[in-house]
């Protein structure tokens, strides 16, 4: 396999865009990271996307895109796996070109959340019809449901969670992308409105739209486009079974620990590496989960790392210093490739009042449904 | 719901089949063709007790179009002797106290209802035993 590096990045801010469509959205994002790139063409396309069917009624967005940004012609495939969508766009892109197929690739990820569509309808479709959604469950729902294993298994506490978002937000003040560019307080976010309980109003991610897009090309021609590249290091997926009733421990996200392991085989660095990461804090208890999954904290140990600071910018390792899901905005299918951008930018030394200083090394793991998928990228300095 | 898909699901959804692995033990509910622990083609189908503990729990309180009527409701995975797990709702409570070795009994409910003119949907709700 070939070196992969991503030579430019493109994404406009999240939040409730009513002026843009599905289409003005990726075109937006694409032709920021096309012509910062300064390329002319394109070998294929690739589009995270959940569910246009579900939120704007269109399907078959591959080639509708790719026309948008004129490169009709170019192979544009859609790639789906609910929230993880653009981390498996970038994967997919990553393995197209790493195999030597091709040179340029745009991986890309888009969604339109708040053109008029039952929101927490669509995104139950992410979770097991028959067994989960058929009983009246909730996306927020199955989140709580992992929150009440892990209090019952390590004691953590609704403080605890409440601690991820105000850090969250803490960043996403600092991110001119941000959906909600402000502070929340402790007491704000535990007096806010219970969703499903323990999970509050202000633990859970917004409903976004939002895109964005990179272009990979191999490591041994990126400086002919930038001075800059980073290179991917590794790339790791895997499933668990989707239904949460079909998992050993409910408080475990064994798909996140699966894929890790492998991205970190493939890059031939552990956790201990890692200087910042970018994690699918879709609900505060995820984020405690999943940077335990990636082994950045030992299990049971993730419930105090937000508070202490560990976690926070200027700590030891800064998790979601975009303002994470939470904060900066959870356009479904664009998420995994804003993730890689924030830790293109910050290895660039890019990303302004949030810049972790002298990073060379970040991580982004994006999670589809409750955890029943999940994409792990690592990122070098080139 | 099409019916079609109703009726299919009847057996699972209604009677509470699932399947007991020959060489493993494991039990799936609804029933598999392999064994998802260790992927065994053998298996014999077993009917689940009509009793389990609960694993996790919520309490829903802001929810899907169908069940809005009935927030805050509880539900939870719970797990009959049998080592199976099941995501149902839990009622004839105080939601609140549904907690994590709550027993409950399942008892056969009427689930969802789908508008005016949709199916009735049924299936088994959690009723706590204290």
């Amino acid at each position: 396999m070939r070196d992969v590096a991503i030579i430019s990045a493109g994404m406009g801010s999240f939040g409730e865009l009513w002026g843009l469509s599905l289409r003005d959205l990726f075109a937006e994002a694409a032709l920021q990271a096309i012509e910062s790139a300064k390329i002319d063409h394109l070998d294929a396309i690739y589009v995270g996307n959940m569910s246009a069917g579900g939120f704007v009624g269109q399907e078959h967005i591959g080639p509708l895109l790719a026309d948008r940004i004129a490169m009709s012609g170019v192979p544009a495939t859609r790639v789906e796996s609910a929230c993880a969508s653009g981390g498996a766009a970038l994967r997919c892109a990553f393995f197209e070109v790493a195999s030597g197929a091709s040179d340029l690739v745009l991986a890309s990820g888009v969604e339109k959340m708040t053109d008029g569509a039952d929101v927490t309808e669509v995104l139950a479709m992410a979770a097991d019809q028959e067994l989960e959604a058929y009983h009246g469950v909730t996306f927020p729902g199955l989140y709580a449901m992992i929150a009440r294993a892990h209090m019952e298994a390590f004691g953590t506490t609704e403080e605890d969670l409440a601690w991820v978002a105000v850090k969250n937000h803490r960043h996403g003040a600092l991110n001119p992308r941000a959906q909600f560019r402000r502070e929340v307080t402790l007491e704000q976010v535990m007096g806010s409105s219970l969703v499903a309980s323990p999970l509050r109003l202000l633990h859970c991610s917004p409903v976004s739209d939002g895109a964005a897009a990179v272009i990979l090309c191999p490591l041994d021609q990126a400086r002919k486009y930038t001075d800059r590249p980073v290179r991917i290091l590794g790339s790791g997926a895997a499933t668990a079974p989707m239904a949460l009733a079909d998992r050993e421990d409910p408080a475990r996200l064994g798909a996140v620990e699966t894929a890790a392991a492998r991205a970190y085989e493939m890059a031939g660095v552990g956790p201990e590496a890692i200087q910042l990461a970018e994690v699918h804090d879709c609900f505060s208890i995820a984020e405690i989960c999943c940077i335990e999954a990636l082994g950045l904290v030992e299990q049971g140990h993730g419930r105090c790392a937000a508070k202490s600071g560990l976690t926070a910018l200027g700590g030891k390792v800064p998790v979601n210093t975009s303002g994470g899901l939470k904060s900066k905005g959870h356009p479904v299918g664009a998420t995994g490739i804003a993730q890689a951008i924030e830790i293109f930018e910050q290895l660039r030394d890019e990303a302004g009042e949030r810049q972790v200083k002298g990073a060379r090394i970040g991580l982004a793991q994006n999670m589809g449904g409750s955890g029943a998928s999940s994409v792990v990228h690592i990122f070098g300095r080139a | 719901m099409p019916s079609p898909r109703y009726w299919r699901e009847v057996p699972s959804r209604l009677r509470l089949e699932g399947s007991k692995c020959t060489a493993c033990g494991k039990v799936s509910y609804p029933a598999r063709r392999r064994c998802p622990a260790c992927r065994s083609a053998d298996s014999e189908p077993v009917a689940l007790s009509r009793t389990g503990r609960v694993v996790t729990s919520t309490v829903i309180h802001v929810a899907p179009a169908d069940f809005t009527m009935e927030a805050p409701y509880a539900m939870a995975i719970v797990e009959t002797p049998e080592r199976a797990r099941l995501m149902v709702q839990v009622v004839d409570c105080d939601p609140a106290s549904v907690r994590p070795g709550t027993a409950v009994a399942l008892e056969f409910r009427r689930i969802r209802k789908e508008g005016r003119s949709g199916i009735l949907c049924y299936g088994y709700k959690g009723v706590p035993l204290d």
